[in-house]
């Protein structure tokens, strides 16, 4: 390792070598709307933007995953870097994306169009390091990432991937200093509340679907949640209600259980059920709910080389390593025995609004610590037992 | 040239030469040099990202450009702070031929560029292009490189993605439709084949450049096509489909200002070429209105209607490229 950790900074300079080309890839790539199951339009770019730069196998799946081969020296293993395709906004919304010196603005720049555009610029920064890899680098985009995606993209491509994994990254925008190595088990879920449209108002009880759902809400938050293992509800979205003067006939909450431990997630849907029947057989409309996506708890070891080195190699470039658990790609990756880490690429503010920035020069930081791993990785320094 | 035929020969797609490497090839084989020039005025939303992109593309990836500089006409925002971090080379319009003198308008900015850069084709983009592409500038120099008999090729944007089998509208915007091409019809009806003639992309040979006048104000494009048309003829023009350019909407308002410094170029050509003679003296004001409560109120806009002269004519140039009397 101490070579690699020697050469971070250089790496660093390099990166900065490769600005215009790697900007000129997030402009590209995050000027095309992607929302989850709508990411073929940038899977085409980003392919179109592999095959310029002389990849292999560049190729697009049924379920919109990008991906090309950057072959190593010996080729015998496979390292896996990967980056969501998908964002949180709408076609319809207005994609344009601004530089400043210092910084680039625009709905999904950070989430995770940088991801993208890290994993298209690789080849260029690979050749202007002139160095090369012994194991093939497998550059993947993976769609339906986020929500009611639940991970699909990278399902697919871990089930019916051929090519053995040594290890992987995935790759996010925001933010610089993270560190993820292990997952949290999640129950995604919503709730839908309906009350017939001919709905006497003058009823006392759910006079609007909204009522209902508040009493939903109201029951789930009184649920104990334990602190170890860790465990706690998160109410995320509320929608509902159609105008002034009219009684609301639906109304949806989406929530996720997150935990530790998978047996607290099952008790507390368990508990959710129970609610959701009860009221749904008192008042006067229909409550119901449904899963939307799961995941397992998983982790690598706090100890394993992976882990470890990664943190060596933030520490060096100046970053306290923050390490969170992921709900993303990552359960997947270690889902199928493949160890894997979640790096954060640069500093972002108001992430997931239309003017979502991120500063250009921390992600030479970013970049760097990407090839220092790739290359710890490469060597066969984060190999576990 | 028969329109229908220069429509068929001269009228061009990007994707016709989206093969940049080849387009590379044949530059070089020419010994061509390439300027690309993005005049500017407060442009600091999209000039970033118009540097990033042409010079990561077509600088980095390809070197079809020589050279990229932003001319600015003192701009108060961040603009030349912006295109310079990104590499481009960036010059204040009034400290270039500073003995000249100082003028405000976009065609102060590409006369001074003819100066300025060093190609011996120049590429001229608007500033505030949203939805930059590198088929913006390889797609306008292609024909001239492609084909030694042009000389001024012209951007046009028309191409939907989807066509149906029959025919549909095609042409410019307000003022191109209400103003420029009624005139044109009726002056110069060769030069209606222009779908967009105010476009304000296009790239043309140097020694055509340096032999034409500039209006310095909204009349350049129109000045342009009427000079070169005279001297040339259709046939040194070609015009290329970029698909589609996304830019700010302007206000009816600001295209009726527009409009009156387009006419007031144009009366003035009629009169230079001898088409219509001895033309009365026209106001240089043009006056707009707003109401104000239970009133109205005038509001004159005075127009400077100034042009420099054909380059040739400018000692400093002909010092600087070295060119006897």
């Amino acid at each position: 390792m101490d070579k690699i950790i020697a050469d971070l900074d250089d790496y660093k300079q390099r990166a900065r070598e490769v600005r215009d080309v790697l900007l000129g890839n997030l402009v590209r790539l995050g000027e095309v709307p992607s929302p989850t199951f709508r990411e073929r339009r940038r899977a085409e770019l980003l392919q179109q933007i592999f095959t310029e730069n002389g990849l292999q196998n560049c190729s697009i799946d049924e379920m919109s995953n990008a991906m090309a081969v950057m072959p190593g020296t010996e080729g015998g293993e496979n390292i896996l870097v990967t980056a969501h395709s998908d964002t949180d906004f709408t076609e319809e919304v207005d994609h344009n994306i601004t530089l400043q010196t210092d910084r680039v603005i625009g709905p999904g720049v950070a989430d995770n169009s940088l991801g993208l555009a890290v994993l298209a610029s690789l080849p260029e920064l690979v050749d202007c390091l002139g160095e090369s890899f012994r194991n093939n680098i497998i550059l993947l985009s993976d769609s339906r990432s986020l929500g009611r995606g639940d991970l699909g993209g990278m399902r697919f491509f871990i089930e019916n991937n051929r090519l053995p994994l040594k290890a992987a990254v995935c790759m996010e925008g925001a933010e610089l200093s993270r560190l993820s190595f292990g997952c949290i088990g999640v129950l995604r879920a919503e709730v839908n509340c309906t009350v017939p449209d001919e709905y006497d108002w003058t009823k006392f009880g759910a006079a609007s679907a909204i009522v209902s759902l508040n009493e939903v809400i109201s029951r789930i938050l009184e649920i104990p949640t334990p602190t170890r293992p860790r465990t706690n509800v998160m109410l995320e979205r509320v929608e509902g209600g159609e105008s002034l003067s009219t009684v609301a006939t639906k109304a949806r909450l989406q929530f996720e259980i997150r935990s530790d431990s998978l047996e607290t997630i099952e008790s507390v849907a368990n508990q959710i059920d129970s609610i959701i029947a009860e009221i749904d057989s008192r008042e006067g409309g229909d409550v119901t709910w449904k899963v939307i996506a799961r995941r397992r708890p998983n982790s690598l070891p706090f100890t394993h080389p992976l882990v470890n080195n990664t943190k060596l190699i933030l520490e060096t470039l100046g970053l306290e390593p923050r390490m969170t658990p992921s709900t993303a790609e990552l359960s997947v990756i270690l889902d199928h025995n493949v160890p894997a880490v979640t790096l954060g690429l640069t500093n972002v503010e108001r992430l997931h609004q239309m003017d979502e920035t991120i500063y250009i020069e921390p992600m030479f930081t970013g970049i760097a610590q990407l090839i220092g791993l790739l290359r710890a990785i490469d060597k066969g320094k984060c190999d576990g037992d | 040239m028969e329109i229908n035929r220069w429509l068929e020969t001269n009228t061009f797609h990007h994707s016709d030469f989206g093969d940049v490497h080849k387009l590379v090839e044949e530059k070089e084989k020419q010994d061509l040099t390439i300027s690309l020039c993005l005049p500017t005025l407060n442009e600091e939303q999209t000039i970033g990202k118009e540097v990033v992109i042409l010079r990561s593309e077509l600088m980095t990836r390809v070197p079809l450009l020589d050279e990229l500089a932003v001319i600015d006409s003192g701009s108060t925002d961040k603009t030349r702070d912006i295109a310079e971090s990104f590499g481009a080379d960036v010059y204040l319009a009034s400290n270039i031929l500073p003995e000249r003198g100082e003028k405000k308008g976009k065609g102060e900015n590409l006369w001074k560029a003819i100066y300025q850069l060093k190609g011996d084709i120049l590429v001229y983009l608007d500033a505030d292009i949203k939805n930059i592409h590198p088929k913006f500038a390889y797609g306008l120099v292609a024909p001239l490189i492609y084909h030694s008999d042009m000389k001024y090729v012209k951007a046009f944007y028309e191409r939907p993605l989807v066509v149906s089998g029959g025919s549909r509208p095609a042409g410019g915007g307000r003022v191109t439709e209400i103003l420029v091409r009624p005139l044109f019809s009726l002056f110069f009806p060769e030069l209606t084949a222009f779908l967009q003639p105010l476009s304000g992309e296009y790239a043309v040979r140097r020694d055509v450049l340096e032999q034409i006048p500039f209006p310095i104000g909204y009349g350049v494009e129109t000045a342009h096509l009427i000079d070169v048309h005279q001297q040339w003829g259709l046939e040194a023009f070609a015009q290329v489909d970029l698909d589609q350019r996304l830019h700010r909407n302007r206000p009816t308002r600001q295209l009726g200002r527009m409009a009156f410094g387009i006419l007031k170029t144009f009366l003035s050509r009629l009169e230079s070429h001898e088409i219509i003679q001895d033309f009365p003296e026209t106001s240089p004001v043009l006056r707009q209105f707003r109401s104000l409560r239970e009133r109205y109120e005038q509001v004159e806009y005075e127009f400077q209607f100034e042009e420099r002269p054909p380059m040739l004519e400018v000692e400093e140039y002909k010092d600087k490229r070295e060119l006897g009397e």
